[in-house]
């Protein structure tokens, strides 16, 4: 007969209100199996885990059973007393009488009965129980960082400061994100290049990190300590190892109107181009739909003129492979588009506002690249159309954000600032010109933001008009903004000569298939999940993958660079072990049992299971069956269910302990 | 509850529910202090996956008068997609019970979130006051015997 010690919980009150815990304890150990039945106050306390220790020794105990509030409560806590005892963790049941019992029931007679109902169940349970032991999994310690914005590059130097390889992948030419194309920053008005670049360049030259641009993730296989990525890396045409960045070849090539995309479409570049002067690595690469000798086969000039000849227009798309231990994702965000393209059904875009039709009607990066000193004006103010210097200039907020209607139900956080930054900018530079910001509330709460918010109206002169802009149109080349001032109770019609839209930030296009390569949740919007909202804000319930920045959610640039530490510094902890420890509760099967069907193989999500071939000592085969990986296997069961012959189990949930659990209902 | 109902007949239930989303949605209807009738048994499972026939017909073997299976959501498995196989294996399994002559009206099949507390002891209620209506489960048990 089995030796099992039940201990029931009081739980203060929480539970002793509605189950009669010394009736309980009477009947509990009357249960076959049951060595005795002990109650107590608060047994998760240090006297009641003391006991719980004490009692495993003195009586020999080979199982335990906690009666008392949820295993994702307290499972961890107890395992450890039992460990400290020196009984398998893995021999402890827990039975729930508080969240299934005592809080959801009010007769005392019927709780009482459902707890030694509960109580008998977890008893059958542990009788079947085994002792099982942590597995171990080998950890490489190679950290991948997919994304190089600012989070990623933050995330990548923390982890290669600590003195681990880092994999940092990129799809566009350079590594800098959208923070490289921003003008300045609020809430101090400093130069975002200038706090950018020099952590570019850190980031490009650092002995631990292996950048890949212009490359994309293919796929992901494998577990937390032990992933193989797949990259891609597109045809760039141009030989890295020769070229030296001279810029010689974009400075010659005679195919000059492609929209650039780094200036958001304000601007053109060459088909061969770098991406922007601080482009790191100050590469170019050419432009396969722009590029004639790459379509037609005629030109060939950027070849002619390269000294090092490091033009390639054989180039192929290649494929490597990356073993990593760790994932962090920083894929960032984009801007939801107000032009007529959207990316969402449910999106149907602010035509009202003239995006695309009227060229003076532009988006909030747009105006950063209007306003950066690297910019296609250089740094002055002057509208698209014509490059007159805007006079009056209308700031709109809430452009597809908190509006289920037409665009995004949440907050995109940054535009109240960024916008107030815009119109201390603009005013800056242009002293004649009159801001008008349209906004639904101010949201400015951070160190040093509100503040920021009130020098822009009070010290530079913003006009703010809570209320919205019904609509934009075009008269005499001017741009009528109608809109209603809702504090004044008065509507508001203004001549703009260029109008600024602050819209919402969705996150960048192709998260969501990164996310299922990775089984990271995200949300109706296709932001990430993190594992819980308040204690575990990077992690993500795909083991060892981290989030950081605003592919997790709308965020500013200190939150993102905090997140992207704090993803570092959970990988370094990840790191700081010379290997991974995992819950044995996994799938095993019978291979002697096994008839090769391989119907597991098939189902199992995580590709855990292999077809393995049983040799005698001669080596002839003797039969084929199914092998389970321990390092991939999570321990769903769902093989369980599906083997027809009944060779798939799993461990702390098997068929016999479930059998057993029903056995006395 | 009556007093008349409480001396009449009350139905065993057999919850199978995974670890991830319904347990932990039952979990929230007692932080939330949701009353549901006492006659459910949840058992604690990884996933809906992982439920094969056997355990359903096992519960009734071993007396149950009702069955629930509750998991994930469609697209929130914490293992991807234990909850599909579970659904498409439910599909053809419901068939299979209806040949048998087994009453469908035994087994209730749900998709519990671990923020669905409400709907957790909603379920529960109702699908007590169900079991209590149709009465002990004797066909079954006569089969076995």
């Amino acid at each position: 007969m089995a030796r099992i010690g039940v201990f029931i919980c009081w739980c203060g009150e929480n539970i002793a209100r509605t189950v009669d815990v010394k009736r309980a304890t009477e009947e509990v150990e009357q249960i076959p199996g049951v060595r005795f039945a002990i109650d107590y106050k608060y047994m998760c306390s240090d006297p009641g885990q003391t006991m719980v220790r004490d009692k495993i020794i003195a009586e020999r105990l080979q199982g335990l059973v906690i009666a008392s509030c949820s295993p994702h409560m307290h499972m961890k806590t107890f395992r450890a007393a039992a460990k400290a005892a020196g009984l398998n963790p893995y021999l402890v049941e827990m039975a729930n009488i508080r969240e299934h019992c005592s809080w959801v029931h009010q007769n005392r007679e019927e709780a009482t009965a459902k707890a030694v109902e509960l109580i008998r169940l977890a008893v059958g349970k542990v009788i079947q129980d085994k002792p099982l032991d942590a597995i171990k999994v080998p950890l490489t310690k190679r950290a991948l960082v997919i994304g190089a914005g600012v989070a990623g590059i933050q995330a990548s130097l923390d982890i290669a400061e600590a003195g681990h390889e880092v994999v940092l992948v990129e799809r566009e030419p350079s590594i800098g994100g959208k923070m490289a194309g921003l003008s300045e920053t609020f809430p101090t008005l400093d130069c975002s290049q200038c706090i950018l670049t020099p952590r570019m360049v850190e980031t490009g030259q650092h002995p631990n990190i292996k950048l890949y641009t212009w490359s994309e993730i293919e796929s992901v296989d494998g577990s937390v300590g032990n992933f193989t990525v797949t990259i891609r890396k597109k045809a760039r045409y141009i030989d890295m190892s020769k070229c030296t960045g001279c810029g010689e070849c974009w400075n010659k090539c005679p195919m000059s109107k492609t929209l650039n995309d780094f200036d958001y479409g304000l601007s053109k570049r060459k088909a061969i181009y770098l991406a922007f002067p601080q482009a790191v690595p100050a590469r170019p690469v050419i432009d396969k739909n722009a590029c004639t000798k790459l379509k037609t086969g005629k030109c060939g000039i950027c070849a002619k003129v390269c000294a090092a000849g490091a033009i390639n227009y054989e180039d192929q798309d290649e494929i490597v492979t990356e073993q990593v231990g760790a994932i962090v994702v920083a894929t960032g965000y984009k801007l939801y588009s107000i032009g007529q393209e959207q990316d969402n059904e449910k999106y149907t875009g602010y035509g009202e506002y003239g995006y695309g039709k009227y060229p003076d009607v532009i988006d909030a990066l747009q105006f950063e690249r209007l306003s950066s000193a690297s910019g296609p004006t250089g740094g002055e103010i002057r509208r698209p159309s014509d490059g007159a210097v805007p006079k009056s200039v209308v700031f709109i907020a809430c452009v597809g954000s908190r509006d289920p209607a037409k665009g995004v139900s949440y907050c995109s956080k940054i535009c109240c600032m960024y916008t107030a930054k815009h119109t201390m900018l603009y005013k800056h530079k242009v002293h004649e010109g009159t801001a008008h910001v349209f906004y639904m509330d101010i949201r400015a709460g951070g160190k040093n933001y509100d503040e920021f918010v009130r020098r822009a109206i009070e010290k530079d002169g913003a006009k703010y008009y809570r209320g919205r802009v019904s609509k934009i149109t075009e008269e005499n080349g001017k741009l009528i903004v109608r809109a209603a001032d809702t504090l004044a109770g008065v509507p508001v019609t203004i001549e703009a000569d260029m109008v600024v839209l602050a819209s919402a930030m969705l996150p960048s296009t192709g998260a969501t298939e990164l996310a299922q390569k990775l089984k990271v949740g995200y949300d109706e919007y296709g932001f990430l999940s993190e594992s819980h909202p308040k204690l575990r804000p990077v992690e993500t319930n795909s083991a060892g993958v981290f989030i950081c920045g605003a592919c997790h959610g709308p965020k500013d640039i200190p939150e993102a660079v905090a997140q992207a530490s704090a993803a570092a510094g959970k990988v370094q902890v990840m790191f700081a072990r010379n290997e991974l420890t995992r819950d044995p509760e996994i799938a095993k099967i019978n291979e002697q049992n096994c008839a090769a069907c391989y119907a597991c193989v098939r189902t199992c999500p995580y590709n855990a299971i292999e077809k393995a071939e049983i040799r005698d000592r001669q080596g002839n085969l003797v039969k084929m069956t199914a092998r389970v990986n321990p390092g991939l296997c999570m321990g769903c069961g769902t093989c369980v269910a599906v083997c027809p012959s009944k060779s798939a189990d799993i461990d702390g949930f098997s068929e016999s302990q479930i059998y057993e659990m029903i056995k006395n209902l | 509850m009556s007093e008349t109902e409480k001396t009449a007949f009350e139905p065993k239930i057999v919850a199978y529910v995974c670890n991830w989303c319904t347990y932990l949605g039952a979990d929230l209807a007692g932080t939330n202090r949701l009353e549901y009738p006492s006659n459910v048994r949840i058992v604690r499972l990884p996933c809906t996956g992982r439920i094969d026939f056997n355990l359903i017909i096992k519960a009734f073997e071993m007396g149950a008068d009702m069955v629930v299976v509750s998991g994930c959501h469609p697209g929130d498995c914490h293992y991807t997609a234990g909850n599909y196989h579970a659904r498409r294996r439910w599909t053809l399994f419901r068939d299979l019970l209806e040949t048998m002559g087994i009453d469908l009206n035994r087994i209730h099949f749900a998709w519990i979130s671990a923020a669905e507390g409400k709907k957790f002891a909603e379920f529960i209620t109702e699908i007590t006051d169900k079991a209590r209506q149709l009465g002990p489960y004797q066909a079954y048990r006569e089969i076995c015997e």
